[in-house]
């Protein structure tokens, strides 16, 4: 009895566990009087849920990359070449449609690159993606000619806007669209053959060979989405800049890594889970807008969130040895 | 004994070779398994017997020679396809992703779906027919395999087997990790398989368990089938001679030794993870065997001397001092060495080279201001080498190239290289072949000759009855009984073990059987 009691109370863990951390951080600035006013405001809420549409998407294909026991360092880098792809096509007077697909692609380009050399090289990811992540940012840079891309203001501005329009949308289209793949990604992990593959790669990749799954499809194709989600990632980043920049993102791969990370994702594969990436996701934005409003200089966020990285892995392992 | 000639035969491999560069890993084998036959595998290390699973299996494709699966040929092209076929490998090494769920591990590759969907209801009733006949009160479906202990793995394993419909099942040393208990249920599962018509090839150390649960043997010795038979009727001394070929003499070598004064003595020892204190003393020159059974707490009690685990009462004296350091380095500058059960995971480094492997944990003798010598190093491990025979192509190779046995030996020789007098040996001889247990045994006797005391815990009850002065054993945390092996036989260890106590008489002429 004691023992179902002890995994029934564990499966809460994992379910609430990051939302507690949430809940915190949100209390922490309810509680503190100078900033209590605005930091409750429905407006603060939607603007936060909106700058975390760029690092919510990254995270959304880290998550399975990350499940797979794999790891993507080019995933910012992936994002500012697409966002530049994005902005030099709308420029070169493309369909604003065939702008996104082409920045999207681009991304799914990169992620294939990725997989393919993982699996046929069988190099670690780490290096793999470690290198990608300088080509795709030289590439950016060069096809941008190594300055800011302009390019005319189109419909594809308005996913990133606070104040949406038709605004029964009440969030910014970009913060829909995470939602949507948030659940279809969730589904796709729990509900379909390709999802429980990924945990099995990641749990002990041997075994899945033994059992017949073909383990380098899984992988490539894991990949493949993870850069798709980059590429749609950089089309709200071109979104929100209104111009191709290849410098921007710099270092945003770790923010997505850690978001995944604190939601309770195992850098050794087989853990993790999409609602606590984006709890993870929550929990850095709403830091970094409550330190903003506090007027906390810059390097304490960074201090803060580097120690809520550390704190989130270590109670996560004190969950399992609890376990 | 069931008549197997009569029925057509399951599998049929005739002529089977295969070589892997110069080395001729099968040469010519051939095989018949009849229908619900047990038919054990047996072969020291690198007798051929994994290559051979592996053909079996799919994972190589053989030089030459056929092989029939009811009389129609049979040439897998991969794991898969051998699956597919009814083959169905349990392997010695777990083959289970630990954050899957029983359920998911079970049907891991083969799940019911309609279009990429899970068909949950469908996998539910296929995975619950087959653990009706693997129970064990550890398993459901919903259970992630990494919290299950060892022997529900592996029945999990053969769980798999079964949805899979295999009507081939290989166990590869399957009770090498499992409880009395477990093994127990495991032969009454295999039972049941045999009664369904499903087919097993046995691969084991254990001898007598083979005799028990087999209807046939073949044994392999470099790559050949040098005999095979029926088990009625084989004498386990004909087994035996049969894989070894000439070179063996004594399972059990003698050495004689002297027992000297006391070395280490522990008063009411108690570690965090110990159920109970222990009070236990050692001499020079004594090899004192502790019995018991998986999880009785002779791994806590080693653990707990060599600083592994925290102590939390009780006192360790060596040679008349107490042991005032807690962690395992200050236990190594007493004398005291720790060989662990868990070879792969905790004994050793298998990336690292022999020398490197052996010297870890006293490099002082090569190290000149604050730089190693790595050739002074590798002189003084190759010594070690020739010393305990081990199998190498030299000081510089990685360990994890070479076989169980030779990787034993290479854990062995770091305690010789640390000139430990006290050595705590965890299961020295679990999963390596005759040959190597037979030398490490009178290796063993010989570090007693030299005035060394040894703790020896071992499972396996014929080489503690074979090698040791005294035996000691535990049940459930408790060390319930330690007398002059003279005093034990198999039967009254195994009751000590099993329930807790000895009986009291004195057991019957023979020692032991092997």
């Amino acid at each position: 009895m004691s023992r179902q009691h002890r995994t029934r109370l564990g499966r809460a863990l994992n379910l609430f566990g990051p939302f507690i951390g949430l809940l915190l951080v949100i209390a922490l600035f309810a509680l503190i009087p100078e900033v209590q006013g605005r930091f409750l405001r429905a407006a603060n809420f939607k603007s936060v849920a909106t700058q975390s549409v760029i690092v919510a998407l990254g995270a959304l294909g880290m998550t399975l990359v990350i499940i797979g026991g794999g790891i993507d360092l080019s995933a910012a880098s992936n994002i500012a070449l697409a966002s530049v792809i994005t902005a030099y096509a709308v420029n070169a007077g493309a369909a604003p449609l065939v702008a996104i697909l082409l920045g999207v692609l681009t991304g799914g380009l990169v992620g294939l690159v990725n997989g393919g050399l993982v699996t046929r090289l069988r190099l670690v990811p780490f290096i793999v993606t470690m290198g990608m992540m300088g080509i795709a940012r030289g590439a950016a840079k060069w096809i941008a000619g190594n300055q800011k891309i302009d390019a005319p203001m189109t419909w594809v501005n308005d996913l990133m806007a606070k104040s949406p329009r038709p605004s029964w949308l009440l969030l910014a289209p970009g913060v829909w669209i995470v939602i949507l793949f948030a659940v279809a990604m969730a589904v796709l992990l729990k509900y379909t053959v390709f999802g429980r593959h990924i945990f099995a790669v990641g749990s002990n990749e041997a075994t899945a060979r033994l059992c017949g799954i073909q383990t380098n499809r899984v992988k490539i194709l894991v990949y493949a989405v993870s850069g798709l989600f980059c590429g749609l990632s950089g089309v709200m980043e071109f979104s929100r800049l209104t111009v191709g920049d290849p410098t921007v993102a710099v270092g945003l791969e770790l923010d997505i890594i850690a978001a995944v990370v604190i939601g309770g994702g195992s850098l050794s594969g087989g853990e993790g889970s999409i609602l606590g990436t984006m709890v993870g996701v929550l929990i850095m934005s709403f830091l970094r807008n409550g330190c903003t409003m506090m007027g906390w200089p810059n390097y304490i966020q960074e201090i803060i969130i580097g120690a809520i990285i550390i704190i989130a892995v270590a109670i996560d392992r004190l969950r399992h040895r609890s376990e | 004994m069931k008549e197997v000639a009569a029925a057509p035969p399951v599998l049929r491999m005739t002529g089977v070779s295969k070589s892997f560069g110069a080395t001729k890993a099968l040469d010519d084998v051939s095989f018949v398994l009849g229908r619900g036959e047990v038919h054990a595998l047996i072969g020291e290390n690198g007798a051929g017997k994994s290559t051979m699973m592996k053909v079996l299996s799919g994972a190589i494709a053989p030089d030459a020679g056929r092989m029939e699966i009811d009389g129609r040929p049979y040439a897998p092209s991969g794991p898969g396809d051998g699956l597919r076929c009814g083959v169905s490998m349990i392997y010695q090494e777990l083959n289970l992703a630990p954050h899957l769920t029983v359920e998911e591990n079970i049907m891991l590759g083969r799940e019911a779906q309609t279009l990429g969907w899970l068909d949950r209801k469908a996998m539910r009733r296929r995975v619950l027919e087959s653990l009706e006949l693997v129970r064990h009160p550890e398993i459901s479906p919903e259970v992630p395999v990494g919290r299950l202990s060892v022997g529900a793995k592996q029945l999990v394993e053969i769980a798999r087997a079964l949805t899979n419909r295999s009507r081939i099942l290989v166990m590869d040393e399957p009770t090498s990790s499992l409880t009395q208990e477990d093994s127990q249920r495991l032969f009454e599962i295999i039972r049941g398989l045999k009664d369904q018509d499903v087919s097993i090839i046995y691969i084991s150390h254990f001898l007598e368990e083979i005799q028990r649960v087999a209807d046939s043997y073949t044994v392999l010795r470099d790559g050949r089938s040098v005999g095979s038979g029926t088990m009625e009727g084989t004498a386990l001394e004909d087994i035996i001679q049969l894989m070894v070929g000439q070179k063996f003499t004594q399972l059990f070598p003698k050495v004689a030794h002297t027992i000297g004064g006391p070395v280490l003595s522990l008063d009411r020892l108690k570690g965090t993870r110990m159920a109970a204190p222990v009070t236990l003393s050692l001499s020079k020159g004594e090899i004192l065997g502790v019995a018991g059974l998986i999880g009785s707490g002779r791994t806590e009690m080693l653990r707990s001397l060599f600083g592994l685990d925290a102590v939390e009462g009780g006192a360790i004296i060596v040679s008349g001092a107490e042991l005032a350091g807690r962690r395992p380095w200050t236990r190594i500058r007493h004398g005291l060495g720790l060989l662990s059960e868990d070879r792969q995971g905790e004994g050793l480094a298998p990336a690292l080279s022999l020398a490197d492997n052996m010297t870890l944990s006293d490099l002082s003798p090569y190290r000149r201001r604050g730089l190693l010598s790595p050739t002074r190093q590798r002189r003084a491990v190759a010594v070690l080498i020739g010393q305990l025979k081990i199998k190498a192509k030299g000081p510089g190779q990685k360990v994890g190239d070479l076989s169980g046995g030779n990787q034993q030996k290479v854990a062995l020789a770091r305690l010789l290289h640390q000139k430990a007098s006290v050595l705590l040996l965890d299961e020295p001889t679990r999963g390596i072949d005759v040959v190597s247990k037979s030398q490490i045994y009178e290796w063993i006797g010989g570090l007693a000759r030299d005035g060394k005391a040894v703790l020896f815990v071992s499972s396996y009850l014929p080489e503690l009855l074979g090698i040791c002065d005294r035996i000691a054993v535990f049940h459930r945390g408790v060390l319930v009984e330690s007398r002059p092996t003279s005093e034990w036989d198999a039967a009254g260890l195994m009751a000590a073990a099993t329930v807790g106590r000895a009986s009291r008489e004195k057991p019957t002429g023979q020692r032991n059987a092997e």
